[in-house]
Order: structure tokens, then sequence, then C-alpha cells
């Protein structure tokens, strides 16, 4: 019988989690990552996991090859693999309780990689540094198949062929630090894919991706379970990710299973409110924020207040020590953007488009290698500030303020709330020590957080409410620009809004202007007056946000725009991909 | 790839190797005075009477009146050649006093390396792998223990059980009757009977901070992801963790060559002396304290010159385990 028929004829589930438990176990008490998850997957279908971080669902997908790290262990439950029911097994019953084997036996290493592989989100720190490609992939092979080295390096060149890694012959004896994080991807999917593996878990494995080689990842994991009839596990917190490729939805939570079902249902009739929360929050994100729009409705967009007049910024250009010369990498090239008073500018790109190194150049952080940085103070003078040294910078610096992306580094671990807000009044040294205790206590009233938050350390806090400090900490000096670098990125969905009607909130007391850097349309379009698109160093397209959004005018726009994943499983497989090439 | 960086990497250290030759000789000259002013202040001490002439003629003789330049190319135009001078003190040609105790010392250095290598490796990574073991445990008590011990105290100890309890003869690298006799098998496998000893006092405090370096680091490596991934690929536990996290953490334990050799050399002085090893070390003590520079230049280059081999040797091997250093 062939797999295809199997399924058809039978029960497809082939993998089954029951009343699954995992802990941690460390001094101070025990913790349950993962609380009495059940879940089935199915012969060729999809079932995503979604939550947001520290809801279990990574712990939860390793219980399952009893991977996970120390102190964490699988302390209850059942994951049953029926073999009988894969084009692998037998045709007698065959079903095997994988926690019940020894986490180090022969037994349970046999079905890890051969009958149900992994893939992982990091995918440059999940494969070894120091071994080539092929080696990686083709020890898989030869793991569980007795293949000589040279038929293993055949199938290995096949895989890379079959995961469309371009030139595999010359691929499979590269480093990974050679690839880039799609081709990267690619690799790990191919050493997953290495023995035809009946179920396939595949851990957030395009988080760390841009969107355009996301929708080629995702294009490729379905093109290769359409072909096989594998089961997915597909664990993301990314709901346009889910409406794009699932099948069915386990939705977690605090280690718990709230909700599963059927895609289409889900989306429609969300049940617990957990799950209608999420896919608000989802839904809110995508449209112009109402809040902004009433904003600018009594105020208007002023005069022009940061312009980038041609920034070029090239890093690491020199010369050489016996003539010739670096060349060095252009990371901006000639920019030409405006900021207007009270506007929010939206700079959107993939990674490596240099939207931050443009952000750093606006703020004279970084020196600029051409170009002029036009600033407008409060007093309506117009100033060049690309030449300026750093005892001049004192007023734009003052004036023009950074938020960064990660809320955990950009605080210092060994320094109060209190004393990270108010370090920048106390730079400027204009106030008492009293006054300053004043400010930073309004500061915290102004961005939520209870003046309890004055004598504690960063580490007390979530990833929201850190960036909450960063914001006080952005808007002490009385600013009157911000440049916000990924600032929702690393946080959840559900407290993204919250964090942008902060931002907007405060804009509207303030009069502020806001830069707000991203690689997610969403956010862009929910906070964003105008849009700047990036693409490699340059700026490709700028405009309305809304007209930019429906209406794109650069092929790269377009390409970067219908790569986005849509959070509506109706809309799956309308869209029509665009694809940018570069003219060469 | 490989070859390139090696050529680019040997290219680079002929102008150190320059470099360092003079501050060689820059630093034997440093102390005020020179070997005549020392020779003349023994003369003295031993009541004769210290005829200036003389002095001055000797002074000519050896080139010691003439500007520093002048000396110093004298000195590395013949070292090149490989001849070093004269000692004054013993009044041999440098070269040959030095030979003998060079190649012994670098025949200690290279057993105490492989000695310390092969313990702190397996060592290190089991502590590593068992964390919080008591295994783990009583090595890092060990280690300490040894990191702690002063090495020519250790000599002492390691030289009473050694005589009390099996007789053993432990001064010295050989038997008596082999003292001067020319190289030869038998000579070899009495070099072998003596040389433990050493190599085991030289050894412990390296092996010691060895074991922890190699803990440290594998400990770092055994969380990463590509770990988890090699796991889910079906690996066994002992196969990956050879594979994959130790051949990472090891990059630092190749870089200690580089350092290795010249401490081995220039930090054994004392326990040298204790054991009375006819090595570098305690002539080189000697020929600074009497000022004898062209023997203790010729020590001094030579322990720079294995610096820089020991670093050559060291970033070679790191480029052939980590590509990542090649490609850059």
């Amino acid at each position: 019988m062939t797999a295809m028929a199997k399924t058809a004829a039978t029960n497809s589930t082939v993998l089954e989690l029951r009343n699954l438990i995992t802990e941690f176990v460390t001094q101070r008490g025990t913790f349950r990552a993962v609380d009495d998850v059940s879940l089935e997957l199915h012969a060729g279908k999809t079932l995503c996991v979604v939550g947001e971080s520290g809801s279990g669902k990574s712990v939860m997908s390793r219980s399952i090859l009893q991977i996970v790290d120390p102190p964490g262990r699988v302390t209850g439950g059942q994951a049953l693999l029926h073999r009988h029911r894969t084009a692998r097994g037998s045709d007698f019953d065959e079903t095997i309780d994988l926690l019940q084997l020894d986490p180090k036996s022969k037994a349970i290493r046999n079905l890890r990689g051969r009958d149900i592989a992994m893939i992982f989100q990091e995918p440059m720190s999940s494969l070894s540094p120091v071994h080539r490609i092929g080696d990686q992939v083709g020890e898989a092979i030869r793991l569980h198949e007795a293949v000589s080295k040279k038929e293993a390096r055949e199938r290995t060149l096949e895989l890379l062929r079959k995961v469309e890694i371009p030139n595999p012959g010359k691929a499979i004896d590269q480093f990974p630090f050679e690839f880039s994080g799609g081709m990267r991807q690619r690799a790990m999917i191919a050493m997953a894919l290495a023995c035809n593996p009946t179920v396939l878990i595949a851990d957030e494995p395009t988080t760390a991706l841009d969107v355009t080689i996301q929708a080629e990842i995702l294009d490729l994991i379905r093109s290769i379970q359409d072909e096989s009839d594998m089961a997915v596990m597909f664990i993301t917190h990314d709901m346009g990710v889910v409406a794009e490729i699932a099948d069915e939805i386990a939705v977690m939570r605090f280690g718990k299973v709230v909700e599963t079902g059927d895609v289409y249902e889900i989306f429609e009739k969300p049940q617990h409110p957990y799950t209608q929360r999420l896919l608000n929050s989802v839904r809110e994100l995508d449209h112009p924020s109402a809040r902004r729009l009433e904003m600018r409705e009594t105020r208007a967009i002023g005069e022009p207040i940061l312009v980038s007049d041609g920034i070029t910024k090239v890093f690491g250009s020199g010369k050489r020590w016996f003539g010739g010369e670096v060349k060095g990498f252009k990371a901006v090239n000639t920019a030409n953007l405006e900021l207007r008073k009270g506007e929010n500018l939206g700079v959107v790109g993939e990674s490596g488009s240099g939207k931050t190194t443009l952000g750093r150049c606006l703020q004279r952080v970084y020196e600029v290698t051409d170009g002029r940085v036009l600033y407008t103070n409060e007093a309506g003078q117009e100033r060049d500030i690309a030449g300026l040294t750093e005892d001049q910078l004192a007023e734009p610096w003052r004036d023009i303020r950074t938020v960064f992306q990660d809320p955990f580094s950009s605080l210092n671990p060994r320094m109060t709330i209190g004393q990270i807000i108010g370090e920048p009044l106390v730079v400027e040294g204009k106030l008492t020590g009293q006054q300053i205790r004043d400010r930073v206590h309004e500061l915290l009233e102004l961005v939520g957080l209870p003046a309890s938050a004055y004598m504690r350390y960063p580490h007390a806090f979530s990833g929201g409410q850190r960036q909450r400090v960063s914001i006080a900490r952005a808007i002490a000096p009385n600013p009157r620009v911000i440049i916000a670098d990924e600032a929702t990125s690393a946080l959840d969905v559900s407290i993204r809004t919250q964090v942008l009607d902060l931002l907007l909130d405060l804009q509207k007391r303030f009069d502020l202007s806001f830069i707000l850097i991203s690689h997610d349309i969403a956010v862009i379009r929910y906070f964003c007056d105008r849009i700047a698109v990036m693409y490699r160093g340059q700026i490709v397209e700028t405009g309305d946000t809304e007209t930019v959004c429906q209406k794109p005018q650069h092929a790269y726009t377009q390409s970067l725009l219908s790569a986005v994943p849509v959070a509506d499983p109706r809309v799956r497989g309308q869209k029509q991909r665009v694809r940018y090439q570069e003219a060469t | 790839m490989l070859f390139l960086y090696i050529l680019r990497r040997i290219a680079w250290s002929i102008p150190l190797l320059f470099a360092v030759s003079i501050i060689a000789f820059a630093l034997i000259s440093a102390p005020p005075g020179d070997y005549i002013t020392s020779f003349a202040a023994t003369l003295s001490e031993s009541g004769d009477v210290v005829d200036q002439a003389r002095l001055d003629a000797m002074r000519e003789r050896y080139g010691l009146d003439q500007p520093f330049l002048v000396q110093y190319w004298h000195w590395i135009s013949n070292a090149v050649q490989g001849d070093f001078g004269i000692s004054f003190e013993w009044q041999q040609p440098v070269s040959t006093l030095i030979w003998e105790r060079m190649s012994l010392s670098v025949t200690l250095a290279l057993a105490t390396l492989m000695f310390t290598w092969a313990l702190a490796l397996p060592i290190g990574i089991y502590s590593a792998v068992r964390k919080y073991s008591i295994g783990d445990y009583v090595v890092t008590a060990i280690g300490f223990l040894g990191l702690a011990t002063p090495n020519f105290l250790f000599a002492l100890v390691l030289m009473y059980i050694a005589v009390v309890y099996f007789g053993a003869d432990v001064s010295g690298l050989f038997s008596d009757e082999y003292q001067d006799a020319p190289w030869s098998w038998a000579k070899l496998v009495d070099l072998a009977k003596h040389i433990w000893i050493p190599v085991i006092i030289l050894g412990t405090s390296a092996t010691a901070s060895l074991v922890r370096i190699m803990r440290a680091n594998l400990l770092d490596e055994l969380h990463r992801p590509y770990v988890t991934t090699a796991r889910a690929k079906g690996l066994s536990e002992w196969r990956l963790i050879m594979k994959y996290p130790v051949r990472i953490a090891i990059n630092p334990f190749v870089s200690t060559i580089g350092w290795a050799f010249p401490q081995l050399i220039s930090g054994a002085v004392i326990t040298a002396v204790v054991l009375s090893l006819p090595t570098a070390g305690p002539l080189m003590l000697q020929a600074l304290l009497a000022q004898d520079m062209y023997l203790a230049g010729a020590f001094i280059l030579l322990l720079c010159c294995l610096s820089i081999i020991g670093m050559l040797v060291s970033d070679i091997l790191l480029a052939v385990i980590d590509p990542r250093i090649r490609f850059r």
C-alpha cells in the first residue's frame, strides 16, 4: 500500500501527545513549562502551535524527542508515534511511546532525525560553524542508513537541490558562515529531510528571516509536504504565518493548550478569550491607528524638521598599507528623506538594507561620509549637523533621541530604573538632584509605570515594561524628534499596539515627531503617516503610507508587500507573489 | 585559502623577529655598566689590584666602547650565522654552551606540554559534561590544589617521596654514567626514566588551569542550538559532544601553545635549580646576574624566537581547526 492510500483508508493520526507535562526543577522550586498538553498530528497536515513568548510551545516540541535541556524534564504523559500508519511502518500495529524510552537510548536515537525531524529558529547558531554543510547534512543520512560516504554525498547533493540551494556542487563544501540566513535555513531543512521523516517539527523556522525569504521557506515546506505526506508541527507566534499554512491550530498560553481546532474555525469563531485577544491585536495592527487619524484632524503636520540631504555612509573604507584602496561597504547610498514636524515617518526594509545606519546618521551618532543632515531647532534655525563636533552636538543630541530594539540589552542591568531614566538629565546638568527625581516620577507616570519602579532594577520587568522605561529615558530631556529603531520588534503582538499607542499619546502631549524604523509593514501601517522603503542602502520609494501599501510603485516594494503574510486563511493562495530581482 | 593564510602569517613573523632581537639586545645592554664593570668588581672584592688600562683594553677587544647600534649590528649579523659570540664568564662560544641545554629544555617543555594536554583535555571534558558530579568536585579540588601549590615546594615533596619510598634517583636528567656520554639509545632510556618527575612538577599547575579553561569553554558550548540540532539528528551523546562542542571549545586550548613554550623554559628556573636540571633556566639566571651579555642575549633572543614560533604554530593550528579564522 502506498502512503497516500494508507492514510486515506484509515486513521491518519501519526503522532499523538497525551497529557504531556514537562517541568523545570530548580532550587527555587518546580516550574511547569508544559502543563497537560494533548495534541494530534495527522499525516499530510500542518498543525500550527501559536503562543507568545514563554507559553511553553518550544519546550513542548522538544519534549516529544526528549531533547529538553536540563534542568527541564518530561515528567508525565505520553507521546505516541503510530509507526504502522506511516509509509515507513509495517502493516501490524506498531505504536511507540516516545516518553517511555530512555533519552539516551539507542531506540529513541534511531527515531530522532529519521521518523521525527526538527528545524530550529536560529539558522546561524543551529548549524555548527566549523563543519561543512555537506558534512552536517550527510551525517543525518549516514547515521540512520547504511550507505557509503560516496552515496551519502550523492544524496546530500540531491537534498540541497531539492531545497533549491543554488549551485549545490559548490555549496556542499562550504561553511555555514558563507551562507545567507535564508540559505542556512534551507540547509537546515535539507538536514531535516535527509531520511524522509514522517513528522517534521519546525520551531519558529522563519522568525529570524526577512519576509520575502520567509515566504520562500514557507513555500518550500509546503511543497515538500505535498510530495511526501509528512505531518508538520509548525511553531510560531505570527498569526499571518498561521493563516498562510495551518490546517489546524493549537493556541498555547502559560504551558497549557487553551484552544484547538480547524484553522477557519479559529480565525472566524475563536472561543477562548485569549485567542480572541490575540487575533484582535493582530487585526488592529494592519490598519491605520484611529488614534493617529483623529490626532491629525486637529493638528496639522508642519514644516520639515529633520532632513537627510543625500546622506551616504561607507563603512570600512580606507587605504591599504602597500598602496591600493579598500572599497568599503556602502550602507546608505545618497538617501534623501525629510521628517516633518508632528509627523510619523516609517522606514521599512529588510535586514542589511541600511535603515538602522540611516537612523544613526540622522541622529549624528555615526559620522556621515557624504551629504547633509539638516536639523531645524526650536527657534526655527536650520543647521547642517553633519559636520559638527561632539561639543557642538549637545543641542541636537538632546532634541533627537532613540528608542532601541532590544529592551533587554539596552538597559544597564546594574542601574535602577530611576537612574536609567534620570541619566540624560544628569548629563545635561541643568536640574538639581531633587528636580531630577521629581521629573523621573513624572515620566514614570507618563509611560504608565508604577512609582515603585523607581528603586527597582530592569530584570524585574517584562519586555513591554522595559520598553516603556526606554521610552521614558528617551523623552526625559524634552526632545522633539524620536527615532524608534525596531522599538516593537522584540515584543509580543498584544503588547506592540500598547507601546505604539503610548508613543501616539506622547506625541499628542509633547508635539513629537517620530521616525519608526521597522521591518514589519503592519506596525508601520498602524503608526506612520508616511513611509520610506529601503533596499540595499537606497530609498526606493517614499509616500503616504496607505498609498504605498495599496499601490506600490517600485518593483521591490511590490515584492516586499506581496510576501507579507495576511492573517486571514480565506485569502490564502489568492495573493500573487512578486519576486524582485535587481537588474545587474 | 589555508596556504595563503599560512604564508601571510609566516611573512609577518619576520619583521617581528627583527623587532624582538632589537629589544633583546636593548634589554641586555640596559643595566648600568657592562661585564667589565662587574668583572672589575669581582676582582677588587677578592683583593686583586684592578688595572684600568687592562680593563680598557678588554673593553676595546670586546667592542664594548662602541655605540649601541654598532654593537647590535655586530651581534645580530653574527647571530644569524649561528655565532652568538663568546661568553665572558665561561670563555667559550655561546652556541656550544647553549645548545645542549636549550635542546634539553625544549625536550622537557614538549614532554610537559604533551603531559598537560593528555591529562587536561579528557579531564576538562569530563568535568564539563558531568558538571557538579562527585567526579567534577574531586577533579576541581585537585586542580585548585595543583594551582595553589608553588612548583618548587611540590618538587621538594615529590623528590622526598621518590627517594624515600621508591629509591629513585631524582637529581638531574641523567644518571652519572650518562652525564657526559654521547647520545645513544641507552642514554635516551635513561632520560625517559628521569624526566617524569620534572614533567609532573612543571605540568601540574598548567594542567590544573587548562582543565578549568576547558571546562568553562565547554560549558558555554554545551547548550548551544547546534548541539540540540545534532541531538535531534539522532547522534549519540558521546559522539555529538566530541564532534561539535569539543571541537569549538578546543580553540583557546590551542592558543595556549603560544605562551606555554616560553613559560615552560623561563618559568621553570626555580624548579630547575631545586631539581638541579641541566636546562637553560639556571644558566640564563647566572648569565643575567653576571652581566654576561652575549650569553644572556642569546638566551633572551632564543626565548623570543620560541614565543614567536609558538604563536605561529598555534595560529596555524587554529586556522586548521576553525575555518572562520582562515577566511577572514
